[in-house]
């Protein structure tokens, strides 16, 4: 374990090698070491307990009476579960819902079936203009979604008259996203070229090897480009701001949460609630999904 | 074998064929776009009547005229400085401290990572309520041991540092990716450094540092570029904290209060969808294009890790 070496005590090593479980120096050791823990643990309870009180806070909030929500008590006199049903009952939140798992669920399946080919491409073809390819997704990955709205948000509404809804978002992800295909190349390359080869050498044709054996291999990835793009979406406020905004029929959750909090301008209660209910699928998908996540966020930094 | 051996020119086309989506979505949703930006820069247009020729009028505007400009552009920057410099150093912390870890490993590592999963209006909307400044709880709590808080988003001195505070809450991302570099140290330099009387920042500062340079380098490098494009967290915290009655669609100002959460992205859509000066929008766009391709081309050069694994 690495974590051992980098807590190890430095100044007590050399009579512990020497002299293992025995004299005051062993004993200064590990009284140290105990230290060592404790101290680390401390700290560790303390941060998690200032990262996990926001959580609580607002669940308490969120099952208050209007009247105590205001007021700035800390915990709820009785507990007012029918402010769920409530959020629920307000118009318009159910079609939220329906609209944001229409974007992230079809924005996901899109971008997946579009990314899988191109990093397949980029990561095992040999082919002139390859570096430059990279580069160019790089650098779309790196630009503000700001840069380019503007036009894009012309051609939508003059040239489609798809303002209003979500297809100006939904649709471009059939036609690649950068960072789903840096992250899916990133992970291709660390499948070994052998077992292409040898399909290859079994017959088998670029587009079946790429469906048979690198689709199998590479789950993990597209696992993890999967969920990133689901909750890019899920979380997107910018983009339906621009394209659904005209029309509340069009809102998403993470979009519609906003304006809840301005219809319900002194309901602190509902608006936890519902802030919360916009966070649940969220980190529920997370608890099932871990491994995914972890391994997608680690691969977009570490893993060259 | 005959079948792996197939002519330039069919590989060629299969090759196109491979990156067909992404050719298609490169020129016509980013390319065409982009150039398109730069042609309305010099319009005069307000989405109705025909686009006219103006010149560098938009130019002059933004830079010498445009009342908000200056605000917009000091507060991304206080955001790109000061909100990089604190997450990086905050998640290499939180990583550091993961690693030293042994029991409940497992917990911790959730426990910092799962606030970075909450949708970023939700995590605002909720800030906010916590740090209201009337009733929140954390005032509350501060009040109930003698400390007066401050009026955290309803203060435009204290407005910015809220938002800090947020992205702090949001840190999990960083914490993994250091946690990850940490971790692939290789544990034999900490041996060497220990036999040689190494104490702990000595290692830190001759093990440590030196083989993480590249992901601190990755995270300064994606942190600006975030930062640069800074705006639901902004805008949401400025109009909830305002306490105004405002449904999306109504035209607001943002930047609550006194204008101190006001970013270029914001500009760009006040300008772009609320004012329908395309023109200046274009304009403030390209300001935001050119800071981020030189971040961008500071990040290729430095080959950061990003494109180490090329050959």
């Amino acid at each position: 374990m690495t974590s051992t070496t980098l807590s190890a005590p430095a100044s007590a090593s050399t009579p512990e090698r020497t002299s293992p479980n025995r004299g005051p120096a062993a004993a200064r050791a590990r009284r140290k070491r105990i230290l060592h823990w404790i101290a680390v643990h401390s700290v560790a309870i303390a941060v998690a307990l200032l990262f996990l009180l926001p959580f609580v806070f607002v669940f308490l909030t969120s099952v208050m009476s209007d009247s105590q929500a205001m007021s700035g008590d800390l915990w709820p006199d009785s507990w007012h579960w029918s402010n769920y049903k409530a959020v629920f009952e307000t118009p318009g939140f159910l079609d939220w819902w329906r609209n944001s798992l229409m974007y992230a669920g079809l924005g996901t399946l899109f971008t997946v079936c579009s990314a899988i080919p191109v990093a397949y491409a980029l990561a095992k073809f040999r082919f002139r203009g390859r570096r430059t390819a990279m580069l160019l997704v790089i650098s779309t990955m790196m630009l503000p979604p700001q840069v380019i709205v503007i036009p894009m948000y012309l051609v939508w509404a003059q040239q489609f008259h798809l303002s209003g809804t979500l297809w100006p978002l939904i649709i471009p992800m059939a036609f690649g996203d950068a960072y789903s295909i840096f992250l899916l190349r990133q992970f291709l390359l660390t499948i070994p070229k052998e077992y292409i080869e040898s399909a290859k050498v079994d017959g088998c044709g670029e587009f079946r090897t790429m469906v048979k054996i690198v689709v199998p291999m590479a789950k993990p990835g597209i696992a993890a480009i999967a969920l990133f793009q689901f909750f890019y979406c899920w979380n997107d406020y910018f983009g339906p701001q621009i394209y659904a905004a005209q029309n509340p029929g069009a809102w998403t959750l993470s979009y519609g949460l906003e304006s809840f909090k301005s219809a319900h301008a002194v309901n602190w209660n509902m608006t936890m609630a519902a802030t919360l209910l916009v966070m649940a699928p969220v980190i529920v998908v997370f608890f099932f999904a871990q491994k995914a996540f972890v391994e997608g966020v680690t691969l977009t930094g570490v893993k060259g | 074998m005959a079948l792996s051996l197939s002519n330039p020119a069919r590989r060629r086309l299969r090759t196109l064929g491979f990156l067909s989506p992404w050719l298609v979505g490169f020129s016509v949703f980013f390319a065409y776009p982009l150039i398109a930006t730069v042609y309305f820069s010099f319009m005069h247009y307000n989405q109705i009547k025909e686009p006219t020729f103006v010149g560098l009028r938009n130019w002059t505007y933004v830079f010498e005229q445009m009342p908000l400009f200056g605000p917009a552009l000091r507060n991304t920057l206080w955001l790109v400085v000061i909100m990089v410099a604190v997450r990086v150093v905050f998640g290499l912390s939180l990583g550091l401290l993961i690693t030293k870890i042994k029991t409940g490993a497992g917990f911790f590592r959730t426990a910092f990572y799962i606030p970075y999963l909450a949708p970023p209006v939700a995590a605002t909307v909720a800030f906010v309520f916590l740090l209201n400044p009337g009733s929140g709880p954390v005032n509350e709590i501060l009040g109930s041991i003698g400390i007066s808080g401050p009026n955290w988003f309803n203060d435009p001195d204290t407005a910015k540092p809220s938002l800090v505070l947020l992205s702090l809450w949001g840190i999990g991302d960083l914490m993994v990716i250091f946690m990850a570099a940490l971790l692939d140290v290789p544990k034999e330099q900490y041996e060497a450094a220990e036999l040689d009387g190494a104490g702990p920042w000595a290692k830190f500062r001759y093990v440590t540092w030196p083989s993480i340079t590249p992901i601190v380098m990755f995270a300064v490098v994606t942190g600006v570029v975030q930062t640069m494009q800074y705006y639901t967290q902004a805008l949401v915290a400025g109009k909830v904290a305002s306490g105004v009655n405002i449904g999306p669609g109504s035209v607001i100002q943002p930047g609550y209060p006194d204008h101190s959460t006001l970013t270029v992205p914001q500009l760009v859509y006040q300008m772009g969808f609320q004012n329908f000066n395309t023109g200046a929008a274009c304009v403030l766009s390209l300001v935001l294009f050119a800071i981020a391709m030189a971040v961008t081309m500071l990040l290729m050069r430095k080959r950061s890790g990003l494109l180490a694994a090329e050959d």
